[in-house]
């Protein structure tokens, strides 16, 4: 696939006598959004953590923009890291720092941008993201909401060619959760990043999917669009549906029909 | 059953080379951080603040009471003698050789290395390095080194004025409250200490003072890949007590093989 911005290519991965991932094969098309869903444990953090470079495969290619990850040294996997953002499960902010500082980390260590601009800049995405007159708190004075907003807008200051997202709702009601995703959206729409979810959140989660990548049992079914999924006649599959869907789900259109 | 044992001595030992591997590696890349720029000059004076300064009491008053206590001991003890003028040198060369760099040693271990070592860990396990790492901010320049050159400062000196209360320490107890000779406790102190006494405590020091940092912040560090460690709160908490159990053991070694090596 000549638009893939990341593909895997029999990779393999284990943690002890457990094969997470066995020779596995996907790509991830550039500007569009995947969604990598499956059951707990089926590898899906795993496979995040490996585009990432945080964990290695054992064998196979993971190749971003065309560069193999798996064999690069250390200081060619920091500069292939400029190309991602990264949204952690629990927002992953340091605790000692206010959100301002938070968000200007990438600023004031990766550029080499004036105090005054990177102030320009950070209050600029805050007030983007709903968080303005937020910069002076510090992680634990802010919501499960406002942790993952200034998660996103310290991941988006580098301006990355990928977003990739770890379980981005998980612990935030309905409402929240919308609000989320529909700030992914406007984000994706302003900046044009490529965007990589990890979700349980299905099938809710669906509704931002271009593609849906099916992690299970260490192999992977991917699906050119989430109206695909039901339609599948692989009995895993099926089951998955069931278990996540239910048996009435069609289609995203008859879920989310007035 | 023979097999079993076998197979679990053989992982074991390979869990340990793994472990040694990994410090060593820790170790390096730690004090290569000072090299690499941006330097964070203002967060080396922040852990200056919270290793040094925020220890400062709890070695006046360790430093004071070892001084007390040695100025009590050694005074009942040279009398018996006729030899309580030598008081104030004994005093100084067990503060200044042994006591001033173990026991500041054992207690910034206490009080910053296990603050080292559970903040490391919860930075690892809410992903805080993880985050940092793909923010491609090393996070050994970042993190780590600022903590490694501020223990090398803050513990030397310490050592200092552990050594400094503790002279008075013993000059109140052995002098004022026993009503020793006042003179006798600073002459015989000058005639008997002598460079190499002053050296050793201060290389002592610094080798504490890295044994303490290299331990607690790698055993926080690697807080996910400790064996049998758990998961969390309770792995944080499990490390951070074989952070410091492992440092005052390692202390208490070194001290031996030091004093060995440069008396």
């Amino acid at each position: 696939m000549s638009d893939a911005i990341i593909q895997f290519v029999d990779v393999v991965k284990s943690f002890g006598t457990q094969r997470i991932l066995d020779r596995v094969n996907f790509s991830i098309p550039t500007g569009k959004t995947t969604v990598i869903a499956g059951g707990s444990g089926q590898g899906k953090s795993v496979t995040l953590k490996l585009i990432l470079g945080l964990l290695k495969a054992e064998s196979g290619k993971i190749l971003v923009d065309g560069v193999d990850i798996t064999g690069v040294g250390r200081k060619e996997m920091n500069r292939m890291r400029t190309y991602f953002g990264v949204l952690f499960q629990g927002a992953a902010l340091l605790d000692s720092l206010s959100v301002f500082d938070n968000v200007a980390l990438p600023l004031v260590e990766r550029t080499s941008l004036a105090g005054s601009e990177i102030r320009e800049r950070v209050l600029g995405t805050l007030d983007q993201l709903g968080l303005a007159g937020s910069e002076d708190k510090f992680p634990a004075q802010l919501s499960g909401g406002m942790k993952k907003r200034v998660g996103l807008a310290r991941a988006l200051q580098l301006q990355p060619k990928i977003m990739l997202f770890d379980e981005p709702t998980t612990g935030l009601d309905p409402e929240k959760s919308m609000e989320i995703y529909q700030l992914f959206h406007r984000t994706q729409q302003q900046f044009g990043y490529t965007s990589v979810i990890v979700s349980h959140d299905i099938p809710k989660i669906f509704n931002l999917a271009d593609q849906v990548v099916i992690l299970n049992r260490g192999k992977v079914n991917a699906f050119a669009s989430p109206e695909d999924i039901p339609r599948s006649e692989d009995p895993d599959i099926k089951e998955f549906v069931k278990k996540t869907m239910g048996d009435v789900y069609l289609s995203r259109e008859m879920e989310y029909a007035p | 059953m023979l097999y079993q044992a076998i197979e679990r001595l053989g992982n074991s030992a390979l869990y340990q080379t793994r472990d040694l591997g990994r410090m060593g590696r820790y170790l390096l890349l730690s004090l290569l951080g000072v090299f690499k720029r941006p330097f964070r000059f203002n967060e080396l004076l922040r852990q200056i603040r919270l290793i040094g300064a925020h220890s400062f009491v709890v070695i006046f008053f360790t430093g004071a009471f070892t001084g007390m206590v040695l100025g009590l001991q050694g005074y009942y003890t040279l009398r018996k003698f006729g030899a309580d003028g030598v008081l104030g040198s004994a005093v100084a060369l067990s503060l200044i050789r042994e006591l001033g760099p173990v026991l500041t040693a054992l207690m910034v271990t206490g009080r910053a290395g296990s603050a080292m070592c559970a903040e490391l860990g919860i930075m690892r396990n809410s992903e805080q390095i993880d985050a940092l790492e793909c923010m491609s901010v090393d996070p050994f320049r970042y993190l780590i080194t600022p903590k490694f050159l501020a223990t090398l400062i803050a513990v030397p000196l310490l050592t200092l004025i552990f050594n400094v209360v503790g002279i008075y320490g013993g000059y109140l107890a052995g002098v004022i409250l026993l009503d020793g000779n006042p003179g006798a406790y600073f002459v015989s102190m000058e005639h008997s200490v002598v460079n190499k006494d002053i050296n050793l405590g201060i290389i002592k020091s610094f080798v504490f003072g890295l044994l303490i940092v290299w331990i607690c912040t790698g055993r926080g560090y690697f807080v996910h890949k400790i064996r049998n460690a758990g998961f969390g709160a309770e792995a944080v908490s499990k490390v951070t007590t074989q952070a410091v159990v492992m440092t005052s053991i390692a202390i208490l070694v070194w001290d031996y093989l030091l004093t060995a090596m440069l008396l």
